[in-house]
């Protein structure tokens, strides 16, 4: 029997939230305080959670492994944040929101969750705004707001490339007040790496303290996680180099089904790899793509030459240049969605034109000169300046790309020492989020009862491909405004339940577990560090998981992850004391999991017989080399059941995607 | 770019086992380290090397490595995030120094940071500052006003962005003769005097802010402007006048 119960409300879409709020239990402010929860993860999702929950008034238990809940990863997302506010007259609304998103996932998400989402959208910023955020204006004190590829409407909001940090702070000052309060107890440099189940239900996790080494109980009656996304499975990818799949590999396999892990995104415009010691991608955000160009020489010659250094980009003349995207996508142009954009990179770069002295040639560029001389122009007129020259017209519209987004081209420059407004970027694909996670019904709960999962850590608003700034969207509406509502509906039963203990069977198994393991790693005799197999999966998985994927290539994947993850088991040395700050333990404790998802996401990838978003596979392409995605066989979510340590016997349920309100068509961008 | 690849490095590496023991520096040699890789992927290669050799590995903070989270510190060569300025030592990269130098790298120094191991510090009092009143008490319900029926003139906006990207690094604490906080929590004061939200407490904010900040052991703004120069996001103390300006009419009011 199927624990897929995705519990949509009935009724129309645009009033399912509303009623579904109106008919859920509620637990009474003077009640709150008898509950306890437990929230693992501080970023955007975790953040707006534990604030808003202790603000209703439960005790709130937050765990984080950085040293403050400010530096999750949330904070390093640039471009901006997706509302339905329509403040630009465009056209946009809930609806349209709502359809972008459902088309931009490849049609793979599901109805009720997303229009939710959007439905949530123009919350969020007012929430924000009222918290301080101090958000892009216009001359006039009103919002400004931007485009996002994907999208015919400006909806995103933004502070200057800064937007994932500005809210991350607004989330975090609204903990801060809470914690002041003593309604969260903060638990930072603190990592998840258990669940507890006590009589079915999520009750508590084992955490281990990163200073003192300490393996902790700690209880609750319901979990939360919001650990965010597993992107780190490649080892190069644009993710905190901490971040990592963990908690929710470790509900998975108390019980959790994962859904959809083969979905992931590669961001277009990443700083191309240079070397093998590289450690990190770095993301040039998406909001550039509105006022940049990209393209790669028309003629090989032409390619070869910048890469041996004996031509530069800016002298090669405009007609001798192949702006690829605007070429094959003339609706779009530079805005197709990432996954799109991602393909038709590497696709240029397969056939020779990549212009990056690496390897594999893999770059493109992403050039400023003509929207530099077009707002120069524009500038120009402003300022009553006619004739200007070319120089005063280089000068003013370099001063408007250094407002819009100058703190990117310093960014861009220290780690490359090209100077971005004199010469293009160069820039290629690179992983960056995952829209695969834990699966959850539409009260945001996983198959396990009281163990909740929000933001990137769970699957159900992004389909196969996530659009331009809808992930600090996600994060907020699940923490602020869809979790805080769910969660005491499950709640609403546990008021008499009292505290939970800590001293029973279920956390000794489960802390033993762990010290077990934690011993094992300290007294393993091995001969390689844990990051030298992590290269190895992540080597594994970029080739074969990675933007173009064959049946062939993923049963190789298989096999030689069970090959890398054996190695570990056997050969993995950990130096250091187990009761004490041990980043190498830390690390082993993560990779372990990584290599056991990876192999998931290679079975999943391989189980999905056709292309959507993210996963594309070569054995379903167009003749254009175009997606091809098969609705009549595939319009599923995937959601695996572990069955012990061989993953390969891990077991599928499916969950139908139904279009009520929405047409399935192909996505097209031409 | 530098085409020069493979550095030879003499490190001068700050070791301490933790909080009780004493430390001291030790010395490590690297070779072939590319210009292209930043300051941490060099570490990244010594902790390689040394686990290969059985050693205990540093331990230094880092997360996001694009400048943005915070997590990074080092002192190197004298100076926190090193030798290039704007930046944090994630995005600082080798082509910044010479085949065969010699770099000494340390820990935050200041009181306010306790070390926890080697280069890795405790700067949970910047938290504890926060939680004095570093935010808007706004309910997180969503039942605010409409976002544009505040409206805020964009030079406002503007500067309060300014103030509002401190990565609440601590690289201003650490360069401080005094240990003074002042630029971060300046920082955060700023960004809250310069919008029309949050105005209505702004003087128990910054009196809390202040009392606690000196509670956390911060020495005073001395004044020298080291902080400003080492900032890695360009916060100047500017922000450290309006927080005193800020702080000086709250007391008035209450006095």
């Amino acid at each position: 029997m199927s624990k897929l119960d995705s519990k949509i409300p009935a009724g129309p879409v645009a009033d399912k939230w509303k009623n579904h709020k109106d008919h859920m239990n509620l637990v009474s402010p003077n009640n709150r305080d008898k509950i306890d929860i437990i929230v693992v993860g501080t970023g955007l999702a975790g953040g707006s959670a534990a604030a808003t929950l202790a603000e209703q008034g439960y005790n709130v238990k937050a765990f984080c492994y950085q040293d403050s809940p400010r530096r999750a990863h949330s904070i390093a997302a640039q471009g901006g944040i997706n509302a339905a506010k329509n403040y630009q007259g465009d056209g946009d609304s809930t609806y349209r929101l709502f359809y972008d998103t459902i088309k931009g996932g490849d049609y793979r998400s599901r109805e009720a969750n997303v229009y939710r989402l959007a439905e949530v959208s123009a919350s969020i910023i007012d929430q924000c705004v009222a918290q301080g955020v101090p958000f892009g204006r216009e001359y006039g004190g009103q919002l400004d707001n931007r485009s996002f590829g994907g999208v015919q409407v400006k909806r995103t909001f933004y502070a200057k490339g800064q937007t994932g940090q500005q809210l991350l702070l607004g989330a975090y000052s609204a903990m801060s007040r809470q914690i002041g309060k003593g309604r969260i107890k903060m638990h930072n440099r603190h990592e998840m790496l258990d669940l507890v189940i006590v009589d079915g239900k999520a009750r508590g996790i084992i955490a281990r303290n990163l200073v003192t080494g300490e393996i902790e109980r700690h209880s609750a009656h319901a979990v939360v996680i919001a650990s965010g996304g597993y992107g780190n499975v490649y080892f190069l990818s644009t993710n905190a180099m901490g971040s990592n799949v963990s908690a929710a590999w470790k509900i998975h396999k108390k019980g959790a089904y994962f859904a959809n892990p083969c979905y992931v995104q590669i961001h277009p415009t990443c700083i191309p790899v240079h070397g093998t010691a590289q450690s990190k991608l770095t993301l040039m955000s998406e909001s550039l793509r509105n006022s940049g160009r990209i393209w790669v020489p028309k003629n090989i010659e032409d390619a070869v030459a910048i890469r041996e250094g004996k031509l530069k980009p800016e002298n090669i003349a405009h007609e001798n240049r192949d702006y690829y995207l605007e070429r094959r996508y003339p609706a779009f142009g530079n805005l197709v969605p990432r996954d799109v954009a991602s393909r038709a990179a590497k696709e240029r770069c397969d056939a020779g034109y990549g212009i990056e002295n690496n390897d594999t040639h893999e770059g493109v560029y992403l050039d400023f000169s003509t929207e530099i001389t077009k707002k120069g122009k524009e500038a120009a007129i402003e300022q009553n300046i006619h004739n200007p020259t070319e120089q005063q017209i280089y000068d003013l519209g370099k001063s408007w790309i250094e407002e819009k987004y100058g703190n990117l081209f310093v960014m861009y420059e220290k780690i490359t020492a090209d100077n971005p407004y004199v010469t293009p970027m160069k820039i290629y694909p690179a992983v960056h989020y995952t829209m695969g996670g834990v699966w959850v019904d539409y009260n945001l709960q996983s198959t396990i009862p009281g163990c909740f999962v929000i933001g990137e850590a769970n699957f159900s608003d992004h389909g196969a491909n996530r659009l331009g700034a809808s992930a600090l969207m996600q994060g907020l509406a699940d923490g602020y405004f869809v979790l805080p509502y769910t969660i005491a509906d499950y709640l609403s039963a546990d008021i008499r339940t009292g505290t939970i203990s800590t001293d029973n069977a279920e956390f000794d198994t489960a802390e033993k577990e762990i010290q077990d393991k934690v011993n094992f790693f300290i007294n393993n005799k091995g001969t390689h560090s844990v990051d030298h197999f992590h290269k190895k999966l992540g080597h594994i998985m970029w080739n074969k998981v990675g933007m173009g994927r064959t049946p062939e290539g993923l049963r190789e994947a298989i096999q030689e992850i069970e090959e890398v993850r054996k190695d570990f088991w056997a050969n993995v040395r950990v130096p250091g004391e187990a009761n004490e700050m041990n980043m190498e333990l830390e690390k082993a404790f993560r990779v372990a999991d990584f290599l056991e998802l990876g192999q998931l996401m290679a079975k999943d990838a391989l189980e999905r017989r056709e292309s959507c978003g993210g996963h594309f596979r070569w054995d379903h392409a167009t003749p254009e080399g175009e997606a091809e995605r098969d609705d009549e066989n595939f319009k599923y979510v995937a959601a695996w059941e572990y069955n012990g340590s061989d993953i390969n016997q891990e077991v599928m349920h499916k969950e139908d995607l139904i279009y009520e309100n929405i047409e399935v068509k192909t996505r097209s961008y031409k | 770019m530098s085409a020069k690849k493979g550095l030879s490095l003499t490190l001068k590496i700050w070791r301490q086992k933790n909080n009780k023991s004493k430390g001291q520096f030790e010395t490590y040699k690297i070779s072939d380290v590319s210009t292209d890789s930043s300051f941490l992927e060099m570490l990244d290669m010594l902790n390689e090397n040394l686990v290969n050799e059985g050693q205990e590995p540093i331990a230094f903070d880092h997360d996001c490595r694009e400048g943005i989270c915070g997590m990074c510190s080092l002192y190197i060569n004298g100076r926190p995030h090193g030798p290039d300025t704007g930046i944090t030592t994630c995005q600082l990269h080798m082509r910044m120094f010479k085949d065969g130098e010699t770099i000494h790298i340390e820990p935050w120094r200041s009181a306010a940071f306790p070390i926890i191991k080697d280069l890795v510090v405790d700067r949970s009092s910047f938290d504890r500052v926060m939680a004095a009143g570093g935010f808007i008490s706004v309910n997180t319900s969503g039942n605010t006003l409409d976002a544009n029926a505040i409206l805020v003139p964009k030079e406002d906006a503007d500067s309060a962005m300014d103030a509002a990207a401190c990565i609440g690094c601590g690289a201003c604490v650490a360069t401080c003769k005094n240990g003074s906080a002042m630029l971060f929590v300046g920082a955060k004061v700023s960004q809250f005097a310069l919008l029309p939200q949050g105005r209505v407490e702004a003087e128990r904010r910054v009196l809390n802010m202040v009392k606690t900040m000196d509670e956390e052991g911060f020495g005073n703004c001395s004044n020298t402007g080291a902080c400003e120069v080492e900032c890695p996001k360009g916060i100047t103390l500017e922000v450290i006048a309006r927080m005193n300006r800020e702080y000086f009419v709250a007391n008035l009011d209450k006095g």
